[in-house]
């Protein structure tokens, strides 16, 4: 007896959905200081409820190169103190084949990995130096002593890093994802082009394409535009295509949310 | 400093080799030494567009694999100095081209010439792709109806991700838009796109709008690009293309209905 695909998907005895969550990650330092299970204890017992079987992801990029980890041993050692281990967050190939053959998940490396690198890097760069160690002539024979530190724009970095920003008209064809923040256009974006976001969406001009916020199932994304005239919407999956679009909101400017499990397209006011 | 301009669309029928003969002759016409190439192996029709399709020996394909000289290849037209035409082969397909091939051909024509014009084939592929990706500057032909304009959007978007100026992020490639076959009448019964609603959704500059004119097929046909025939409103709004092309200011004509005097009403009262 043979059933069509869909029909197989349909009468599936499970569900197959997306969903995210706010996870701790471990920064592992070295793991073979004696000190570290006792101080993790301690910092559990200051709330130990918050703790309690709480899912964590190991980062192991600040472990010393080559040591090696037995991930199992860990995960148990940290079972003991009420924390499940449940991934490992980028790592090398070889700990993440460990991870794995230990029953974790392996997940990409984390975002702001990076912008801690430059930042370190500037705060060393050889013009400070020069401005921190007075004349230029001296400066050059004396390594800067590492100063007060520079003034972090730390946040500014992360922001611009969260945000993807197209500055010119989006064409036919092309697909745009901003993974992991917002996405935003200033320009319009043509019949057949595909913005992807897994946060919020918003268009400085006319929106003919498609456009899908939240999907990473973020169900608080929105979408806003100058003009509204898309082939279709969506947001944490839910979606609405252009003939099922209230025609008084056409050509509007408007934004679209989610409210009690509906898609909601509503002016604003200019 | 030579430019190698490519006339592109992405659909076909639209009207880009009548308009690479009409604007490379204009172009010669102003006195720049332009070569007109084309790009559409296996569908040779611009040596017919320029009339010269009795003369062709050698084509683009022998040179790009070494066998014959690029000068026995180029074709010189009789009626205007300055103009030459690279022809295509009828016999091969767009895989017999290969970029190193392109590249050495254009940059040899670069040391003679002051425009080099590609004649892209339609579609987004290997061909297409292969005329526009050493392009300084692009001139996108569309028609005024939805389908070519998306076309246009769509090849827009592959010039700015696949070109050399955006692969080396260098400056990116000068976009223009030439609007032809504008049938004032179908316009004013709203059976055409307007050319604010083309210019709305391709949002680049506007070189020329070329009137739908019986002058271009009665050109094609005797294979004289229709810029040669002074009279006609396609030769001269192609003229004025090229004009603005080169920076100078011109108005839009053929926009306006012309006005029927009343010789005009009488004549066609009594043909």
């Amino acid at each position: 007896m043979k059933t069509s695909t869909q029909t197989a998907f349909r009468d599936a005895p499970f569900q197959l959905r997306g969903a995210s969550f706010t996870m701790m990650v471990l920064k592992v330092g070295d793991p073979r200081n004696p000190n570290f299970f006792p101080v993790l204890a301690g910092k559990i017992a200051q709330a130990p409820n918050f703790f309690k079987n709480a899912p964590v992801v190991l980062d192991l990029d600040d472990l010393p190169p080559g040591m090696p980890f037995d991930f199992g041993q860990f995960s148990g050692l940290l079972r003991n103190l009420g924390m499940v281990a449940v991934g490992l967050q980028g790592g090398t190939p070889e700990q993440q084949k460990d991870a794995l053959a230990a029953g974790l998940a392996v997940l990409p490396p984390s975002r702001d990995a990076k912008t801690f690198d430059p930042l370190a890097g500037s705060g060393r760069s050889p013009a400070q130096g020069m401005g921190a160690g007075g004349g230029p002539v001296e400066a050059p024979a004396r390594p800067a002593p590492q100063p007060e530190p520079a003034p972090p724009p730390a946040p500014a970095a992360a922001a611009s890093r969260g945000t993807l920003m197209i500055t010119e008209p989006v064409r036919s064809g092309r697909q745009i994802y901003a993974q992991g923040g917002d996405l935003v256009v200033v320009g319009p974006v043509s019949p057949g082009a595909e913005l992807v976001a897994d946060g919020s969406i918003h268009v400085y001009g006319a929106l003919r394409g498609r456009a899908l916020a939240g999907v990473g199932g973020d169900k608080a994304s929105r979408i806003f535009c100058q003009s509204l005239e898309a082939e279709l919407v969506s947001i944490a999956g839910l979606y609405r295509i252009a003939d099922d679009m209230d025609r008084k909101v056409l050509r509007k400017q408007v934004q679209i949310f989610l409210d009690d499990g509906f898609l909601h397209i509503d002016p604003v006011a200019a | 400093m030579a430019k190698i301009i490519t006339m592109t669309s992405g659909k076909g029928g639209v009207g880009k080799t009548t308009s690479s003969a009409a604007f490379g002759t204009g172009l010669a016409l102003r006195g720049f030494k332009t070569c007109i190439i084309d790009f559409d192996v296996g569908l040779r029709n611009l040596d017919l567009i320029m009339g010269c399709e009795r003369r062709v020996v050698f084509d683009f394909i022998n040179v790009v694999n070494g066998e014959a000289r690029l000068n026995q290849a180029l074709i010189k037209d009789k009626r205007v100095e300055n103009l030459f035409i690279l022809p295509t082969s009828q016999t091969r397909d767009k895989d017999a081209l290969t970029m190193a091939g392109v590249e050495k051909i254009l940059e040899e024509l670069k040391k003679e010439f002051d425009y080099i014009l590609c004649d892209s084939p339609a579609g987004i592929e290997k061909g297409a792709q292969m005329a526009l990706y050493f392009a300084d500057e692009a001139i996108i032909v569309t028609n005024p109806e939805v389908s070519s304009v998306r076309d246009s959007d769509r090849i827009l978007g592959v010039i700015q991700a696949k070109s050399r100026r955006a692969e080396q992020g260098l400056e990116p490639v000068k976009e223009h838009l030439l609007l032809t076959r504008y049938d004032l009448d179908r316009v004013e019964r709203g059976e055409m796109l307007k050319v604010e609603d083309v210019l709305e959704i391709l949002a680049i500059p506007l070189i020329g709008i070329i009137p739908e004119s019986p002058a271009v097929l009665k050109a094609s046909n005797v294979g004289m690009p229709v810029t040669l025939d002074e009279k006609s409103t396609a030769g001269q709004a192609y003229m004025d293309a090229v004009a603005r092309f080169l920076g100078e200011k011109v108005e839009h004509r053929f926009m306006k209905p012309e006005k029927k005097g009343f010789f005009d009403r009488l004549l066609r009262r009594t043909a």
